[in-house]
C-alpha cells in the first residue's frame, strides 16, 4: 500500500530521507537540527529555543521582513519546535515551491544573523510564552510532570525559566548555535510530490558542503521525588502521572504502544470509559507514550474539580495498576483497526509523513514505511502484550498534581 | 472528482464529494441547532444533548457506540456551536454502510435519565475546565456583550447553574423540535458510491418524522461597549474585540478573509509586525466568524499586563492605517498566496473538505469545488478591500478584556 523511501547520507553526515507521495498536490519537510534543551547549559535553560527564536529574524540575504515575506508569497505553513533533542523545523507547500522554500530554511541553519538589535524583541517574545503557560494549567502539570520524572537534562522544558531567559545574551547564543546548527547530528525528511533525484541534488547543493562540529554530550542527574503538590489557584485539580516503559527503537516498543493504546486510545478504551464515561469524574483524561533515544515514559493526565479530584487520581492509578493483569483479544483488535485506518490516512498527509521520517531515522537509523509497520502491527497479539505487561507493569508512579489542595498518594498504590 | 446530491421524503438532504483517488472516506451530519436556539430555561442544551448521543439509543448502550466507533478505527467526534452541531467520522472506505449507520444511529439518541445524570457531572467538569483557561470565558462574555439581547449572543456551554437545573424532560422536548430530518444534512468527501450512501441514509434515517422547525433570524446590530474583568489569578491579559462583518451569504466574505490575513494573520501581518516581532504581545490575530444572517470580526490579544494598554492603542492604529491608507497590493498578493496554499494543503484530506462542503451547503445551499475557491480567492481586488475596510470598520469595537489588571481604558 505504500511507496518507497529514500535516504542518502551526504559526506558531513546530514540525513536526507524522503517518501513520494504522487497523488498529493504539495510537499513538505522537517527539519530536525541537534539544538535540544538537553545541551542547553544548566543556568541557561531555554537557550535552544532562544537561538531558534532569533535564528528565524533574517538568514542570508534575507533581513528578518524578507524572510517572511518570501516564505509567504511561497504559501509555506511553518513551524519550529524544540524538543530534548532537537529543534525542528517545518514547512508544507505546494509541491513547486519546495526547493525555493529548503533554500530559504538552508539559510536559517547556517547563515541567520542573530541580530544584536533583536535581542530583547526575542527575549520579550521568550518571556511571553514562558507567562502564557503560567495561564495554561493543564500543560503547566505535564511541563513539571516531565521535570520530575526523566533524570536531567531529558526532563527539561525547552521555555527555559525567567531568570535564565533574562540572563541570556549573544555570547551565549552564538557559540551554542556553532555547536548545535551541524549537519552531522541533522536529518531532513521530505514527504509529498517531488522527484527523488533531483531532490537529493538540491539538497546537496545547498547543504553538501556545510562544516561538521564536534556533538555535545550530557551529564545525566536523578529526577527528584516520586509526588509533588504544586499549589495553583483553578477550579480544577490539574493531575499527572508518569512510569517508565522502553524507547521507540527498543524490540518491545510494539507491545508497550498496544498496551498503552488499551488504557487511551480511542473512547472505547480503558480510562475514557472508567474515569469519564462510567464516573463522569472528568472532561479530559489520556495516557500517551513518550520516548527519548534511551527510555521512554507513559504520561497520563486528568484534570478534575476539586470534589472528583481524589478519586479521579484513585481511579486513574487503579486502571493504571489493573493493566499488568492483562489485555483481551477484543480491546486489541479495536487497536489494531483505529492504527490501521490511521496509517492509510498518514499518505493523505505530506507533513504527518516528513515529520515520521526524520524522527523514525533519529530513533532506528532508518525510516520504517507504512507496510512494515502495518506488519508489525498485525504481528501484535494480547499474549505478546500480556507478557510484556508481566515484564514491565506499571509502577513507581511520579506524580504531580497542580491545584488548591494536596491529594492522598498512597505508598505502593491501591 | 464528483458532486452529487439527493434528497430523502422526510427532508433529509444528502451531499457528497466523490472522490474515486482518495484513501478514505469522511462523514458527517450537520444539524441546524445551536446555542442560538435557545431559550435561558434551557440554556446549554445543544451542546449537552451532543454528549448524550454518544450515551446509547434503543437499540446500543453508549459502551457499543464507543466500541463500534473503535472497531471501525474510525476518526471521529462532534462539536456544537452557536448555530450548528456537528458529529463526524472519517473512516477506511470499506466502513461506509457501518459509519452512516452508526452516525444514523446516534443521532436518535435514548436520553435515558441516568445517562443524563452521569453526563451532566462531565458537562459541570467542563464547564470548569473552560474557565480555568484562557481566555476565561471571557469569548462568550465578549459575544454576549457585542450582540447583546440577539440570540447569537447566548453562550454554547450555558452556566453551571442552567446545567444543574436542566431536566432531561426538556431536553427530550428540545430534541423532538430541533433533531427533525428537515433541519440536518449528512455530508460526505473521499472515497464514496453514492448511491450506495443515499441507499443506507434511506435505510436509517427515511423514518425520521419530519416536524416544522423554524429559526428567527433577526437583525444583528452591534452592541457598543468596553468591559473590564479582574482576574487576579491569571498571568497575562486577554483581548477580544468585536465588529461587524459580513454575514454567511454576504459575497464580501472573499475580501474580509484576505483583509484579515493582511491585518491579522499569524505570522506576516500588520499585527505581527506591531505587536509579535517586537515581543510586545505573546498573540495578536483578527479573523472572520461568519453566521446566518450575521457576521462578525474578532480580535484576540494575549499579552502581559503591562504592556496591555500600549497594545490597544496598537491595534486602533493599525485599524485606523488601514482604514485610511488602504491596503497595498504587495500585501494583497502575499495573502492571497497564503490562502491559496491553506485551501489546497486542507482539502488534501477528506475530512478537510468534510467541513468546507457541509458549511456551503447549510449556509449557502451551494456546492462549491476547490478551484472555485481559489477563483474567487485569487479575483478579489484593492478596491474590494477599500469597500470592506469602509462597511465593516474595525477601529470601532466592542472590547472585553481579561487579567490581572484593575484598570484599563478604551484607548481615545
Amino acid at each position: 500500500m505504500t511507496h518507497p523511501i529514500h535516504s542518502h547520507t551526504f559526506p558531513n553526515g546530514l540525513v536526507l530521507v524522503a517518501e513520494p507521495m504522487m497523488s498529493l498536490q504539495s510537499a513538505a519537510f522537517t527539519f530536525m537540527v541537534p539544538a535540544g534543551s538537553a545541551y542547553d547549559p544548566a543556568d541557561r535553560g531555554g537557550l535552544s529555543s532562544f537561538t531558534c527564536e532569533m535564528a528565524l529574524r533574517g538568514a542570508g540575504p534575507r533581513d528578518s521582513r524578507q524572510f517572511i515575506l518570501d516564505l509567504d508569497n511561497l504559501g509555506v505553513e511553518r513551524g519550529e519546535s524544540v524538543s530534548h533533542a532537537h529543534t525542528s523545523f517545518s514547512g508544507a507547500m505546494l509541491a513547486d515551491n519546495l526547493p525555493r522554500a529548503l533554500a530559504i530554511f538552508a539559510d536559517v541553519l547556517r547563515r541567520p544573523h542573530l541580530p544584536a538589535d533583536q535581542l530583547e524583541a526575542g527575549r520579550l517574545a521568550m518571556l511571553q510564552e514562558l507567562r502564557a503557560v503560567e495561564d495554561e494549567p493543564s500543560q503547566k502539570v505535564m511541563i513539571e510532570l516531565r521535570r520530575r520524572h526523566y533524570p536531567d537534562p531529558w526532563g527539561r522544558p525547552a521555555q527555559g525559566d525567567q531568570p535564565a531567559v533574562e540572563a541570556t545574551t549573544l555570547d551565549d547564543i552564538r557559540p551554542h548555535f556553532q555547536r548545535s546548527y551541524r549537519p552531522n547530528g541533522t536529518l531532513l525528511g521530505v514527504a509529498g510530490r517531488f522527484q527523488w533525484d533531483s531532490l537529493r541534488d538540491a539538497v546537496g547543493e545547498l547543504l553538501g558542503d556545510w562544516s561538521p562540529a564536534a556533538a555535545d554530550g550530557v551529564v545525566e542527574r536523578p529526577a527528584p521525588s516520586p509526588y509533588e503538590h504544586l499549589p495553583y489557584e483553578s477550579h480544577q485539580t490539574q493531575i499527572g502521572i508518569a512510569y517508565d516503559s522502553v524507547p521507540y527503537r527498543h524490540p518491545d516498543y510494539f507491545q508497550a504502544w498496544g498496551a498503552v493504546g488499551v488504557l487511551s486510545s480511542g473512547m472505547s478504551s480503558r480510562l475514557f470509559t472508567e474515569v469519564r464515561e462510567r464516573r463522569g469524574l472528568c472532561y479530559s483524561v489520556y495516557a500517551s507514550y513518550h520516548t527519548l533515544r534511551d527510555r521512554g515514559a507513559i504520561f497520563c493526565y486528568a484534570g478534575s474539580s476539586d470534589e472528583h479530584a481524589q478519586e479521579t487520581l484513585n481511579v486513574t492509578l487503579s486502571e493504571l495498576v489493573r493493566l499488568a493483569k492483562g489485555i483481551e483479544d477484543a480491546e486489541l483488535d479495536r487497536l489494531k483497526a483505529r492504527i490501521k485506518s490511521a496509517l492509510i490516512m498518514q499518505q493523505e498527509s505530506s507533513s504527518a509523513r516528513s515529520s515520521s521520517l526524520a524522527r523514525d531515522w533519529y530513533h532506528l537509523g532508518y525510516a520504517r514505511t507504512l507496510d512494515e509497520i502495518s506488519r508489525l502491527i498485525d504481528a501484535l497479539s494480547s499474549r505478546s502484550i500480556n507478557a510484556y505487561l508481566a515484564r514491565h507493569p506499571p509502577e513507581n508512579f511520579t506524580v504531580v498534581t497542580l491545584g488548591s489542595r494536596q491529594l492522598e498518594v498512597r505508598d505502593g498504590v491501591p | 472528482m464528483e458532486f452529487l446530491k439527493h434528497a430523502l421524503p422526510n427532508g433529509l438532504e444528502i451531499v457528497a464529494e466523490c472522490n474515486g483517488e482518495a484513501y478514505s472516506t469522511a462523514l458527517g451530519f450537520f444539524v441546524k441547532t445551536g446555542a442560538r436556539d435557545e431559550t435561558d430555561a434551557v440554556a446549554g442544551v445543544s451542546h449537552f444533548l451532543e454528549h448524550m448521543a454518544f450515551k446509547g439509543t434503543s437499540t446500543r448502550s453508549a459502551d457499543d457506540v464507543n466500541r463500534e466507533f473503535d472497531e471501525m478505527g474510525a476518526h471521529h467526534n462532534a462539536f456544537t456551536n452557536e448555530e450548528n452541531t456537528v458529529y463526524y467520522a472519517a473512516v477506511l472506505p470499506e466502513y461506509l454502510d457501518r459509519a452512516v449507520e452508526l452516525l444514523g444511529d446516534i443521532l436518535r439518541p435514548a436520553l435515558r435519565e441516568d445517562d443524563f445524570t452521569t453526563e451532566k457531572q462531565v458537562i459541570l467538569e467542563e464547564i470548569e475546565m473552560y474557565e480555568d483557561q484562557p481566555p476565561f470565558g471571557a469569548d462568550e462574555k465578549a459575544r454576549a456583550l457585542y450582540f447583546g439581547s440577539h440570540s447569537l449572543g447566548r453562550s454554547v456551554l450555558g452556566t453551571a447553574h442552567s446545567i444543574r437545573k436542566l431536566p432531561v424532560e426538556a431536553m427530550r422536548e428540545y430534541f423532538r423540535r430541533r433533531y427533525s430530518p428537515a433541519n440536518i444534512v449528512l455530508a460526505g468527501a473521499g472515497r464514496i458510491d453514492f448511491g450506495q450512501l443515499a441507499a443506507i441514509a434511506e435505510r436509517r434515517c427515511g423514518a425520521w418524522e419530519p416536524v416544522p422547525t423554524k429559526r428567527t433570524i433577526q437583525p444583528a446590530a452591534a452592541c457598543d461597549g468596553f468591559q473590564l474583568l479582574h482576574k487576579e489569578t491569571a498571568t497575562q491579559q486577554y483581548l477580544l474585540q468585536l465588529s461587524p462583518g459580513p454575514t454567511a451569504e454576504d459575497a464580501d466574505r472573499y475580501a474580509v478573509k484576505l483583509l484579515a490575513t493582511v491585518l491579522g494573520d499569524d505570522s506576516g501581518s500588520r499585527l505581527y509586525w506591531e505587536l509579535i516581532d517586537p515581543g510586545l504581545a505573546e498573540h495578536a490575530s483578527l479573523s472572520h466568524c461568519e453566521y446566518q444572517g450575521a457576521g462578525m470580526m474578532m480580535t484576540y490579544m494575549s499579552c502581559d499586563p503591562p504592556h496591555a494598554a500600549g497594545n490597544l492603542k496598537r491595534i486602533v492604529d493599525v485599524y485606523r492605517r488601514a482604514e485610511s491608507e488602504g491596503i497595498a497590493l504587495a500585501e494583497l498578493d502575499q495573502a492571497k498566496h497564503k490562502i491559496r496554499s491553506r485551501i489546497v494543503l486542507s482539502s488534501e484530506r477528506p475530512r478537510g473538505r468534510l467541513f468546507a462542503l457541509g458549511t456551503d451547503w447549510i449556509y449557502r445551499n451551494q456546492y462549491r469545488p476547490v478551484e472555485a475557491e481559489l477563483t474567487a480567492v485569487a479575483g478579489v481586488t484593492l478596491d474590494e478591500l477599500t469597500v470592506v475596510l469602509a462597511k465593516y470598520p474595525l477601529s470601532r469595537a466592542t472590547t472585553v478584556t481579561i487579567g490581572p489588571l484593575r484598570d484599563l481604558a478604551a484607548p481615545r
